[in-house]
């Protein structure tokens, strides 16, 4: 299997990975693996591709297997290709007691997609998502690591507009 | 308990100004405090000087006395828990701080971390000399990562002056805080699947005994408390543990971070003295402000979803008619007969209009998809229920599906690894046992449902 071969971190990554390894003791690097495959991610188009684990494998000195197990259990890991831009729409209780659902339904229209899906141009993810801490600001939903809080569907659609015209991809880290 | 009811509701009123007392938040309102200049100039390190004077066992002792509980939901003293880590020669032991906060309703370690960070990160190192750990590590939910940078800035002020790192201020002890991320898994919130999840695994809740106290991070002896837990220890050590224990009401000692929402005017992170009674949060002006719009109390959940709903009757007043109290004993009288649990301290409130099978429908939904899957009960169960609920909520529901319900639930508790299955269990019986006219509702009338008024307006818009 060659297939990591033209995967690689930047230079500055690799720092950022062998730092992450430091802070555990010796011989307990598999530690690492949820940060790094937050890099992975983040530094790899959006999600987590089988040459992109095997390669954060071999990184950490794992089995594959022990990274695929990881990255399937974790909800913030993408196993499939997403948008460029990931909304992420909190649906639990106090969002839904203050529209939650309006918001989902009203962005589904908005961009002609079902939650789940992807928009054909590969611009958005729309995604529900489980309690976001934001309960005491919702209606909430989160694009990155970015939240935004207190949500009126006149704000969704600044927000949309905004990441439509944006050329860089939504990340977490 | 009534005696002790009756005490505490005395002392109460006799301390009835000083109720806001505000410990962890008293200086939450100044500008630049989540930095270290402004931390340390309203007397921030000051606690971590005393301590690193203090014997460690003399700090535990001070826990102990505070009363301290564990602010996670379990409620446990803390005192207790430090007391049971074991220390065997030549093994490293480790202080884990639980701020992967998942659960529905909860945002207060959220509040504090964003904008305390520095006392979150003294409380790590006071904590950490106390039990003998050189080594600390704060677990934060994926979803925060804008914290993490926050918590990261502080934990660098912090080893640049001296206060991390060898030798802290000349004591003698070393210690390094470091602050791992997760990445989306409201399990990894209990304690051994947080152990499991920084030790590079799935988030995969272990057998106990053994408890992390003896067997925890890489088989080594560890605490794992939340972070409002860890902040609490910092004024302890300040003011001593007997004037924190006299802060209160009872044995629910000191102050709480409640994190209100819901269909309230004042939505936030309040600190409160335990013991203020529950109808003046909800209504006064302190706290969350009254129902919105004019509008009725319904229920309320009390602690974050995995504790019984309450109707307005039995959240306002015990079944006894005793005024109820934000405390761990009053919400928790009548047992789950007639009473519930203060939790994390989410504090989700429910108007008039909601229905209270779609927001439960939120709750199954919730705990099947976090469920980690190792045990049938809770894997099958919270998968069950969920389906029932939808199909209920759909009118398609039969009464004999309230029942079902009902049986699937009581099913769960006692059998499951972990408490995360009779978490998903509880709010589901709640429901059927304060509400099932709302059920029956949804099942005899099907074409009655589009009445059920659903609270679906947004945010700051007036009700249609
Ligand atoms: C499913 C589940 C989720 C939990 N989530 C959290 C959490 O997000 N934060 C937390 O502090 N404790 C959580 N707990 C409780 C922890 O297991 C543990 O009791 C707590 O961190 C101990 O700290 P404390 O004694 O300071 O409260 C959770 C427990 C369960 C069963
Ligand atoms: S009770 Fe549920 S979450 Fe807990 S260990 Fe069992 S299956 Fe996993
Ligand atoms: S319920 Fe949406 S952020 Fe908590």
């Amino acid at each position: 299997m060659t297939a990591t071969d033209n995967i690689k971190f930047s230079d500055e990554t690799l720092a950022l990975v062998q730092k992450t390894i430091r802070r555990y003791p010796p011989g307990r690097q598999k530690s690492a693996l949820l940060p790094v495959l937050h890099l992975a991610q983040a530094e790899f188009d959006g999600w987590l591709s089988a040459p992109v684990m095997d390669y954060v494998a071999s990184l950490l000195d794992l089995q594959p297997i022990e990274v695929y197990e990881v990255a399937s259990f974790y909800s913030m890991f993408n196993l499939q290709p997403v948008g460029r831009c990931l909304i992420e729409v909190c649906h639990t209780s106090s969002c839904w007691l203050l529209g939650a659902d309006d918001i989902v339904k009203h962005l589904e229209q908005k961009l002609g997609i079902k939650k789940g899906q992807t928009t054909p141009d590969g611009k958005f993810t729309l995604k529900t998502v489980e309690c976001l801490g934001s309960c005491g600001t919702a209606p909430m939903m989160m694009i990155g690591a970015q939240f935004h809080e207190n949500l009126t569907l006149e704000k969704v659609d600044a927000i949309v507009g905004e990441w439509e015209g944006k050329g860089e991809r939504s990340r977490y880290c | 308990m009534t005696l002790q009811f009756a005490c505490g509701y005395d002392k109460k009123s006799e301390t009835r100004q000083s109720m806001s007392k505000k410990i962890l938040l008293k200086n939450d309102h100044i500008p630049g405090i989540n930095t270290l200049e402004v931390y340390r100039k309203h007397g921030g390190y000051e606690s971590l000087k005393k301590a690193l004077s203090m014997a460690p066992d003399a700090i535990v002792e001070e826990v102990k006395k505070s009363g301290l509980r564990g602010r996670g939901g379990a409620g446990f003293p803390t005192g207790m828990k430090w007391s049971f880590l074991a220390k065997p020669e030549g093994v490293p032991r480790y202080l884990v701080c639980n701020a992967d906060e998942s659960e529905p309703g909860t945002f207060k370690d959220r509040y504090l971390m964003e904008r305390i960070p520095h006392l979150l990160v003294e409380g790590m190192i006071v904590s950490s000399f106390a039990l003998g750990a050189n080594t600390s590590y704060i677990y934060i939910r994926g979803e925060y990562f804008y914290i993490l940078r926050i918590l990261e800035k502080a934990i660098d002020e912090a080893y640049a002056a001296g206060l991390l790192g060898k030798n802290i201020l000349g004591s003698g002890f070393d210690h390094d805080c470091y602050v791992q991320i997760g990445a989306g898994a409201y399990i990894c919130g209990e304690e051994t699947a947080l152990l499991e999840s920084l030790e590079g695994k799935r988030g995969n809740p272990r057998l106990k005994p053994p408890f992390p106290a003896v067997k925890g991070l890489w088989d080594c002896p560890t605490v794992v408390n939340n972070v409002e837990t860890i902040a609490a220890v910092v004024p302890i050590v300040e003011m001593g543990g007997d004037t924190y224990a006299g802060i209160g009401i009872g044995k629910s000692a000191g102050t709480k971070l409640i994190s209100a929402s819901g269909h309230i005017n004042k939505p936030g992170v309040y600190e409160i003295e335990l013991g203020v009674p529950v109808e003046e949060f909800i209504y006064s002006d302190e706290y969350c402000g009254g129902i919105r719009n004019g509008k009725e109390l319904k229920a309320v959940v009390a602690g974050g979803s995995s504790v019984p709903i309450l109707p307005k009757h039995l959240i306002l007043k015990t079944a006894a008619g005793e005024p109820r109290l934000m405390s761990y004993e009053s919400l928790g009288d009548g047992g789950f007969a007639t009473g519930t649990m203060l939790g994390s301290g989410g504090f989700i409130v429910m108007d008039e209009d909601t229905s209270i099978v779609k927001n439960l429908y939120t709750f199954a939904r919730f705990y099947h998809h976090e469920s980690c899957g190792q045990c049938s009960p809770c894997r099958e169960g919270t998968g069950w229920m969920e389906r029932i609920i939808k199909k209920i909520l759909d009118g398609k529901g039969t009464l004999a599906d309230i029942d079902l319900l009902w049986d699937v639930q009581s099913k769960i508790e006692g059998k499951t690894i972990c408490p995360l299955g009779e978490a998903a269990a509880w709010p589901v019986a709640a429901a059927i046992r304060h509400f099932r006219h709302e059920f029956e509702e949804y099942v005899t009338r099907p074409e009655g449902i589009r009445e059920v008024r659903h609270y679906y307006r947004l945010n700051r818009l007036e009700p249609a």
